[in-house]
């Protein structure tokens, strides 16, 4: 982790059988999410990583050993890259038991070692005492916690995650955040993590990659790419709602912004220019104004709405709202307990302020072709 | 020799030779990704559409010592290979490609990608990840192809006529026998053979069956 130099370098170009130009860098101990739509290339950079895809152009280095470079020619089948995988299914051997799956991965320690080292990966993963089950007597979390072990007892120099977590049920999944956080403790490979979860995201990853058709669009820090993308285009990829148009007018100190029928006060952004723009609303920079009585924040950017739609969903009530100046609408949650507290239901009037610091903006959205 | 040893024995040979080649080609078949793998693929199924009859023919030419591979072969073997139990073997063998590759095919198709995969990334050869991860997943189809085979090759009439002849001892086989008493009308003895291929071919079948539901059930 102290290591400056990233410790795995991917840089991957195709054309054929589908485009593919990812970059990107992970240190030793961070976890990198590899994000992005169904079809995105998400798992192909993985195979890449491990040796189970040929890309006609790249280079693939880890630990400044080059796993694959086709400026001359070198490429390291999967026996010998160490990396550890895990497959999205788990591809456990399904004809051996627990222990000799794991034993498996094991081939570069002494036989006589590996049976006291098997044990040693099931105790880390929290499957001592299941070592004789074979996969098929296994759930789906225990399946997942062999492929793990399996991933981690080939001490690899890459730890590779595909869609772990896509085939449990969500309280398995939670378990199973809390142990893969607890075991990244304890590793200072780099990792990285496919998922199109983006609460997953945020839960386990240090860092990001979004990929859409082929191609990387943004990598930065978990926080910095979710709060600011450099697009709307990645905003919406990232699962953002509250994506508007808006004027961008600076001086020489302060910026302002109209959108949604009112005028914001957005301070100085340099890498703008005066004119149209696009304005990502985070939903936690919405504040709700209380019925009873003022609110705190509420002469801070206010804005007039309409609820259109209320959706309990557990604690929370998911709410729409049809803003009065321009119709347009936008969407945040509240507690179900404020919501009755201020009598909050579909077609009631309902002011809001949106705080300064959750306006993002950005260039003005591409024009799409009819 | 027998009849019914002579086809036993022949049955024997046709197996043991037959299921490493049927191993080889129905994994090639599975996971091979080459030019003319739709042709091989013809050639291997042909025997399964092509009368027995018409690849008799061809056999005999190819093995008659009038030409060049027949030459090769009748020095190769101390003789000329037509109408010799070495001819019924080659026959055998060729008549029963599909029996062996098709059952050993589906077995390896039937293993997921990802798991010959894992066991790449895992440091496993191409070798070991045959015989340590491939090989016990495709057992049953392995035992099938033996089965199919074993019990085709006793039944095995067309080609075995064509190729070797009618000769007591040598190239007489059990189907060739029955043909034989039907035709001097001594139903008794042709009964009897023919309950005993039917019946052999019938426990044949139920074995791969039960080795079948067993081995769904253990996975």
């Amino acid at each position: 982790m102290n290591d400056k130099h990233p410790s795995l370098e991917v840089q991957l170009n195709q054309s054929e059988p589908f485009r593919l130009n990812v970059s990107l860098q992970c240190r030793g101990g961070e976890l990198l999410a590899l994000t992005g739509p169904s079809g995105s290339g998400k798992t192909t950079v993985l195979r890449a990583i491990a040796g189970l895809h040929r890309t006609t152009e790249g280079v693939v280095r880890c630990n400044n050993r080059y796993w694959q470079n086709t400026r001359d020619n070198t490429f390291t089948p999967p026996q010998h890259r160490r990396v550890g995988l895990v497959f999205q299914h788990y591809a456990l051997f399904p004809h051996l038991n627990v222990l000799n799956n794991i034993m498996t991965a094991m081939s570069h320690i002494s036989r006589a070692q590996r049976a006291n080292k098997a044990m040693q990966w099931l105790q880390l993963t929290n499957m001592e005492g299941l070592h004789q089950y074979r996969p098929d007597q296994l759930s789906g979390g225990q399946r997942q916690r062999v492929a793990l072990a399996r991933a981690l007892a080939r001490e690899p120099d890459v730890l590779l995650l595909d869609e772990p977590f896509s085939a449990v049920d969500q309280l398995t999944r939670e378990k199973l955040y809390r142990e893969l956080a607890l075991i990244r403790t304890k590793l200072d490979v780099p990792m990285m993590l496919v998922t199109h979860d983006m609460r997953e995201v945020q839960q386990l990853a240090d860092s990001i990659c979004l990929i859409h058709h082929g191609t990387t669009l943004q990598s930065g820090q978990v926080n910095q790419v979710v709060r600011k993308p450099d697009s709307p285009r990645i905003a919406r990829l990232l699962g953002h709602k509250n994506i508007y148009t808006g004027i961008y007018t600076s001086s020489a100190a302060n910026g302002r912004l109209s959108a949604l029928g009112t005028e914001f006060d957005v301070g100085h952004n340099a890498d703008l220019e005066n004119g149209p723009v696009s304005v990502l609303i985070e939903p936690s920079a919405i504040i709700m104004h209380r019925t009873d009585r003022p609110s705190k924040g509420e002469r801070e950017n206010p804005v007039k709405t309409c609820v259109s739609e209320a959706i309990e969903m557990g604690d929370d009530l998911m709410l729409k709202l049809i803003i009065k100046a321009t119709g347009e609408s936008i969407a945040f949650s509240i507690s179900r307990h404020v919501a009755a507290r201020n009598r909050v239901s579909t077609g009631n009037q309902l002011g809001i302020s949106v705080l300064s610091e959750g306006i993002h903006l950005m260039p003005a959205d591409e024009i799409r072709n009819p | 020799m027998s009849p019914f040893w002579l086809s036993l024995k022949l049955a024997l040979w046709t197996t043991v030779l037959l299921i490493p080649i049927g191993l080889v080609m129905g994994r090639v078949l599975a996971y091979g990704k080459f030019k003319g793998r739709v042709w091989l693929e013809a050639f291997v199924y042909l025997p399964l559409v092509l009368p027995p009859t018409v690849l008799g023919y061809y056999l005999l030419v190819v093995l008659s010592p009038n030409n060049k591979i027949g030459k090769t072969l009748a020095t190769l073997f101390d003789g000329p290979l037509v109408f010799s139990f070495e001819a019924l073997v080659l026959a055998s063998l060729i008549v029963n490609l599909p029996f062996a590759v098709q059952p050993s095919q589906l077995a390896f198709a039937a293993i997921a990608q990802d798991t010959r995969e894992a066991a790449w990334v895992s440091g496993l050869s191409s070798w070991s990840t045959f015989y340590r991860i491939e090989l016990p997943q495709c057992w049953l189809g392995v035992l099938c192809a033996a089965t199919l085979t074993f019990a085709h090759t006793l039944g095995e009439f067309g080609v075995v006529l064509m190729v070797g002849g009618n000769i007591a001892g040598e190239t007489r086989t059990l189907s060739i026998a029955i043909y034989d008493s039907v035709q001097s009308f001594n139903m008794g003895s042709a009964g009897a053979m023919t309950l005993g291929l039917l019946l052999f071919s019938l426990v044949a079948l139920v074995i791969v069956r039960i080795a079948g539901i067993q081995h769904s059930r253990e996975r």
